[in-house]
């Protein structure tokens, strides 16, 4: 009876996403046939087409190995120094003001003059790394300080008169209350980063990358092409987002059970 | 101060604490004023003392969490404290097993606390997290986890409450079994709580 209920239930789920998926494929198809013209909006067929053709060629898959590395590397960077100068600024008030500045700098300054700036810096090979980098930074940075200033008080003062070890206060009373933090920051930033990287890309057109791709779309005006690349960017960005956050949960997130958290992201 | 039992004279040794002449005030409020009191290593004390009285104010300055105006309090350095708050101050997620082993490091076998465990809790409640249980079981497992800590001075706040009759029964027992030879310093409200205890009871004014 149980188990019947629940397979009605997941069925129902199912066909509720797969009626929402199919509404919005047919409004898209819709409004293809009402504007008819490939230029201005290419409909989900001719996206498909484009996309069948492009994953044939090595150099899209390389386009995508290379712009997710690059773009992870800026990501495990700024989540590494986030949370260590998080943790720091935590534990030293000074450093937290000392740094507070270039916090602001890197949260209100737009994402197109960190390009031209990093591309006179570095050049279009590793702007990705540094602009995913510089986004995700801050997000991470001040949800650390967040989670750690929400640490429990009264466990600690129980930690310090029954003298627990520093290592363990870390892992029982710091870490619990800074996952819902880290995790929510995450949402955010992996998003974030993933498309400033793309965005930063287009601008800079390192070779053979996605924003290359999109580039070359836009140039010979080819929107079957650019659809192709965004469902792409779309799909990987997803599966990029489900796996480190999948990997936040299998390590700081361990034996955490999911509540619901409010988070200064 | 008044002992109304055991309050012979005992030649103060090193791990005696002495309290002398401790004050504390929060503004203008007087919580502890001129409270002498020595505490002989080894020995039960019950305090009681009407709300308000600064007992919780006295427990944390032993503690370690707040420094008092003045006075002095000597023979706490020798001491490893344990502790039972006003509040249980668990480790919600964490199993009672878990939340002990937190304290007890390596000085008590797994098997040992689980064997006390089982004497205070329902035996289902091994494999559950804390924040599953109820608020006596929450108190039972703050009581074990004071008592089977390698301390040599343990700190009991009100630690009673909410516990029925039966329940507290059982937990003095298990209090007085684990406790022995080591300092034992309890407040209550409850007279009877002395005799239970086989303590010297001191009174707070």
């Amino acid at each position: 009876m149980m188990i019947s209920i629940m397979c009605n239930k997941r069925f129902r789920g199912w066909f509720k996403n797969a009626f929402i998926f199919l509404f919005w494929l047919a409004l898209w198809q819709l409004l293809t046939v009402m504007i008819h013209n490939r230029i201005l909006l290419a409909g989900p067929a001719d996206t498909i087409r484009s996309l069948s053709v492009q994953v044939t060629d090595a150099g899209f898959w390389k386009a995508i190995l290379s712009s997710l590395s690059r773009i992870s590397l800026g990501f495990f960077l700024a989540f590494f120094s986030g949370m260590l100068t998080g943790c720091l600024a935590f534990y030293r008030p000074f450093l937290r003001e000392l740094l507070s500045p270039a916090i602001q700098l890197m949260k209100s300054i737009p994402v197109a003059s960190f390009v031209i700036l990093a591309l006179i810096w570095t050049g279009a090979e590793n702007l990705s790394v540094l602009i995913s980098f510089l986004v995700v930074y801050p997000v991470i940075h001040i949800n650390t300080i967040a989670g750690l200033s929400h640490t429990d008080l009264r466990l600690l003062e129980m930690a310090r008169v029954f003298r627990v070890p520093l290592r363990k206060q870390a892992l029982s009373i710091y870490r619990p209350a800074l996952y819902p933090y880290l995790e929510s920051a995450l949402k955010t930033a992996l998003g974030m980063g993933f498309k400033s990287g793309i965005a930063a890309e287009v601008i800079g057109v390192p070779q053979g990358s996605i924003g290359e791709g999109l580039y070359m779309a836009k140039i010979y005006l080819s929107t079957g092409e650019l659809f192709s690349w965004t469902l792409t960017i779309l799909l990987v960005s997803t599966a990029f987002e489900k796996v480190f956050l999948y990997l936040l949960k299998q390590t700081i997130g361990y034996g955490i059970p999911k509540r619901r958290t409010e988070s200064g992201s | 101060m008044v002992f109304q039992k055991g309050g012979q004279k005992v030649e103060a040794e090193q791990k005696n604490i002495v309290i002398k002449n401790l004050s504390k005030s929060f503004g203008e409020d007087f919580v502890l004023k001129e409270l002498s009191l020595t505490l002989f290593d080894g020995h039960t004390y019950c305090l009681m003392a009407p709300s308000g009285a600064g007992k919780t104010t006295l427990f944390r300055i032993l503690m370690g969490l707040e420094k008092p105006d003045s006075g002095t309090i000597t023979g706490l350095t020798g001491h490893r404290i344990s502790a039972v708050f006003q509040e249980d101050r668990l480790l919600e997620d964490c199993t009672a097993l878990q939340n002990i082993r937190l304290v007890t490091g390596h000085s008590v076998s797994s098997q040992e606390i689980e064997t006390a465990i089982q004497r205070l809790l329902p035996k289902d409640s091994l494999g559950k997290p804390v924040r599953e249980f109820s608020g006596g079981m929450k108190r039972r497992t703050a009581i074990l986890r004071a008592i089977l800590a390698p301390a040599s001075f343990i700190i009991m706040d009100e630690p009673f409450t909410g516990l029925d009759r039966e329940t507290k029964l059982a937990t003095i027992r298990m209090i007085r079994e684990y406790t022995k030879g080591r300092l034992l310093l309890i407040s209550t409200h409850n007279a009877e709580d002395v005799d239970l205890l086989d303590g010297e009871q001191i009174q707070m004014l």
